[in-house]
This record gives structure tokens, C-alpha cells and sequence, in this order.
């Protein structure tokens, strides 16, 4: 078994096998970075570019630090510090840096659909690492990796994700994967931030929060984008909390064990309270640490010579 | 019985099988290499057992059983998967599947006995020892070979082999263990 793709682009075509692949090279990489030395040769001669249009300090170190423990180049393009500045579009900018013999190129960029026009254009591998508003695939295998580590398995694992599913890369990326692994993937948030349809992809819609908490073992709680819809989709962020918001005394309807989640950066008291986020049932830093581990394994598993 | 795993993965359609060890051959080098591990270096202290997957882990547990039932002492064991270590990596059309690599315990200045099953170019060792030296500074490598074939690419040696077996290079080896569902045996292969 092997990942016989050039690029990785988003969830929603992965097979249960590719997916269970990428999280068992993971684990073997989550090894590696427990170690004293956390660095092996496996990628040593590669280029990988790390080309953010979006500003994002997570994912990028945790991009940059997982080629570097495998020893690759690591070059760094963001577009206030290249020449998407003078009019240069993306097509040309990733052309450029194909020429400059990069072997991978780690894409964040704020329009749906770039990473996959990039990966038509270049003969470099491509990794999505979000693209608007349409795919997060490495957020959600490090989530999926989480869950694992855990002890839980897919089969029949019932999961709530809670918040603006509208406006999350992350959420979509997340049911693909987890409805195609098995899972019961509920969503919960208010109605202006459900996506139209968003049934069709396999999870269920629900209005109450404590109803859709109701004995799942994961609560997958989003951010909620402050900077970018504002207002403009809810009244104000105290009854967003109030009605939204991830509490101790909410978390009590969920499974005993269920553990919560959160893609980050957290905005405490809002989407989650502070002693939830601080809690044992919080593996918010376990997703961290684990993205490293995650992203070397599709690295190396997209590093073949083709 | 005719063995369905070596038939599926004869590259050629006529082969001819030669047996050149049997489960008493397999057994006896393994227990002499157990003596000569604990001759050579004077008992157990500072000494782990590391096999290289796949073989070469099964075999380390069988010296390390052996050493058990001569000195009544446990010596602890890791498992080493040398893939990210390879010098052809960058070659390959497909990654090659990783498996873990486990040594819960300190490796530095102990003493290492690496266990492969077929001692060959040497690739693969030079690949465990740079593997080994990441997890830590041993006082000593020594290695360990059930069938040592010949044809050197590096300059490698083993401390103990179970048998030489001088080979062409068209011949395979095979090193068939019981761990693996198969009847312990080595056998060459010829086109």
C-alpha cells in the first residue's frame, strides 16, 4: 500500500486505506519526534516551500519544523515578501519556485479551489494546507490521528462539531473523513453559519447544543472567525457563547470519556471556557504536537521521485 | 508442503530451491552465536539485543530467550525499522511503508548486538548503525548474522555469523522463521 497521488488537495477523494496509511506512517514519525534526536535523513536533497498567502504561524511552523526534522530545504514565501506584490499571480509565483527545483509545495491561500489550481499548473507535489473556505485536509488528519491515539476507534464513534461549520475548511475536511471512516458526525451552531446542504456529505443537523452532545465521545468545537464575519451573522458574542459556547456543566451530557477538541487559536469564553480548554478531557495541545508528526508523514509519503 | 508465500514471490518461472539450513542448523547457530555473545563480552552487563525489522527481530528474541536460558539473566531488546535511513529513498518511485521502530530503553554505552537475518551489500546495516547513533551514543556495535552471502558493497563485517554461504548474484536467499507462519528453513533460490 502506497499514497499514489501527487498532490494532496483535499479529503473528500482519500480511501479509508490512504487515510489509514497516512495515520500509520504518523504514528512511526510520532516516535521520531519523541526522540532526543528528532531528525532522521528520509527527505535529506528535498526542496519543500512553504508559499502562505494567508498569515498562519501553527500551521506553517508546524509545516516547516516537520520538513526540517526530515531533513529537507525549507524555503518560506509569503506574498507581502515576493513578488505577488507587483502583480504576479499564483501561477507564475509556483512556477518560479518550480524552477528553483522545489519538490513540494505547501499552499495556504484564501480562495476554494487554489491548491487544486496550483497542482494542475506545477509538476511539484502539492499540499493544501487551506484553501478558503473549502479544505483543511492535514488539520483534519491530525485530528483524526488524535482521536486514535486515544483509544477510540471510527467505527460507530459519534462526534459533534460545534460553531460556524459555514466558514470552516477544517469542519468540511473533518466530515469527509470521519462519515467515510464510519463515524456519526454531528453539527451544531446557529443556522446562519450551517452550510446549505450540508447533509448530503453524510452528517446530521442539529439546533440544540446539549441534544447533539448527547453521549458523543468527541466535541469538535471551531473557532469563530472574530476578524472575518463579525456580527453580521450572529447578534452579539454573549449570546453566541451563552447558546454555543462549550462549558463544564455542557460537557456533562457528552460521553464520560469524550474528549474536546479545538483547531486553534482559541478565543476562551467564547466558543470554549477556560476550564474546559485547561481540562483533561482537552487534548487542544495533544492536536498541536501531534501536527508535527502528521505533516512529516505525508511529507515523506509524497516525497516519492515521480 | 509446498510453501505459497515463496512461490508468489519467485521472480522467475523456473527456480530451482536449495535447502542450505534446516530448523536443527537454525537452531544450533543461534545457540552458539548466544555463547559467543556472552563469551566475547564477558556476561551481560551493558548488553542489548536491537533486530532489524523484519528477520532480524524474530532472531533477537531467539537470542535473547538463549542468553536467558544459559546466564538466567533478561537482557533488554529493541526493535530498529532502518526505512527513513536507506540511501535509496530518493530513488524510489513509491515511499516504502514504515514501521516503528521501539527501543525503550537507553542505548548509550551499552553495548549493541544489531540481528539481521541475511548479511548481503551491507546497505542495511550502515542504514541501522546511522539509525542507532540517532537514538543515542553506543559503547560498541557488534552484529549479529544468520547467513552471511557475500558481495559486499561497504566495508562491513559481522562479529558472529550462523553460517557463510557463498552465493552468485542471480541467487536468492530466503530465511523462512516460524514466527512468520513458515517452517524454519533457509533455502537458496536460482533463476
Amino acid at each position: 500500500m502506497s499514497l499514489k497521488r501527487k498532490d494532496l488537495l483535499s479529503l473528500a477523494p482519500l480511501s479509508v486505506e490512504e487515510i489509514e496509511l497516512i495515520l500509520e506512517t504518523a504514528d512511526s514519525f510520532k516516535e521520531v519526534t519523541g526522540r532526543e534526536i528528532k531528525k532522521v535523513p528520509a527527505l535529506r536533497g528535498r526542496t519543500v516551500v512553504n508559499l502562505f498567502f494567508e498569515p498562519s504561524t501553527r500551521t506553517r511552523t508546524s509545516f516547516e519544523l516537520a520538513a526540517k526534522r526530515l531533513s529537507a530545504d525549507v524555503i518560506n514565501f509569503s506574498p507581502s515578501s515576493s513578488s505577488v506584490v507587483k502583480g504576479e499571480t499564483l501561477l507564475d509565483t509556483a512556477r518560479n519556485i518550480e524552477a528553483m527545483q522545489a519538490d513540494i509545495i505547501v499552499l495556504r491561500h484564501p480562495s476554494a479551489g487554489a491548491a487544486e489550481a496550483l497542482a494542475r499548473g506545477v509538476k511539484s507535489s502539492v499540499i493544501n494546507a487551506g484553501d478558503g473556505w473549502h479544505e483543511h485536509p492535514t488539520q483534519a488528519l491530525l485530528d483524526l490521528y488524535t482521536i486514535r491515539e486515544r483509544g477510540l476507534s471510527f467505527e460507530g464513534l459519534k462526534v459533534a462539531i460545534v460553531g460556524d461549520v459555514a466558514h470552516s475548511r477544517v469542519a468540511r475536511s473533518n466530515i469527509h473523513a470521519l462519515s467515510k471512516l464510519g463515524a456519526e458526525v454531528r453539527l451544531v451552531g446557529p443556522p446562519t453559519m450551517m452550510p446549505y446542504g450540508v447533509e448530503r456529505l453524510g452528517a446530521r443537523v442539529y439546533r440544540n447544543f446539549d441534544e447533539a452532545l448527547a453521549g458523543v465521545q468527541v466535541i469538535m468545537m471551531l473557532r469563530l472567525q472574530l476578524e472575518r464575519q463579525g456580527r453580521a451573522l450572529f447578534p452579539t458574542i454573549r449570546e453566541y457563547a451563552r447558546l454555543y459556547g462549550l462549558t463544564s456543566d455542557r460537557v456533562k451530557s457528552a460521553d464520560p470519556g469524550a474528549i474536546v477538541m479545538h483547531p486553534g487559536p482559541i478565543n476562551r469564553g467564547v466558543e470554549i471556557a477556560p476550564e474546559v480548554a485547561d481540562s483533561l478531557s482537552s487534548v487542544i495541545l495533544d492536536q498541536v504536537a501531534n501536527g508535527v508528526a502528521v505533516r512529516m508523514g505525508i511529507l515523506y509519503l509524497m516525497s516519492g521521485a515521480s | 508442503m509446498p510453501n505459497h508465500r515463496m512461490t508468489a514471490q519467485m521472480p522467475q518461472p523456473r527456480q530451482q530451491e536449495r535447502l542450505v539450513m534446516d530448523a536443527a542448523d537454525i537452531a544450533r547457530a543461534l545457540t552458539r552465536i548466544a555463547h559467543e555473545i556472552l563469551e566475547r563480552n564477558k556476561g551481560v552487563e551493558h548488553l542489548a539485543v536491537i533486530g532489524i525489522r523484519t528477520g532480524g527481530v524474530h532472531l533477537a528474541h531467539r537470542l535473547v530467550r538463549r542468553i536467558l536460558d544459559i546466564e538466567r539473566v533478561s537482557i533488554p531488546i529493541g526493535e530498529l525499522d532502518i526505512t527513513l535511513y536507506r540511501d535509496d529513498l530518493a530513488l524510489r518511485k513509491e515511499q516504502p511503508v514504515l514501521r516503528r521502530t521501539s527501543v525503550p530503553f537507553d542505548i548509550s554505552d551499552r553495548i549493541i548486538v544489531l540481528v539481521d537475518d541475511v548479511l548481503y551489500t551491507g546497505r542495511t546495516i550502515r542504514a541501522a548503525m546511522d539509525g542507532l547513533i540517532d537514538l543515542g551514543r553506543p559503547a560498541e556495535i557488534q552484529l549479529a548474522v544468520l547467513v552471511d552471502r557475500g558481495h559486499r558493497q561497504l566495508p562491513i563485517k559481522a562479529t558472529y555469523i550462523g553460517k557463510n554461504i557463498p552465493t552468485s548474484r542471480d541467487e536468492e536467499i530466503h530465511v523462512m522463521l516460524e514466527e512468520t507462519g513458515e517452517e524454519d528453513r533457509v533455502v537458496i533460490l536460482k533463476a
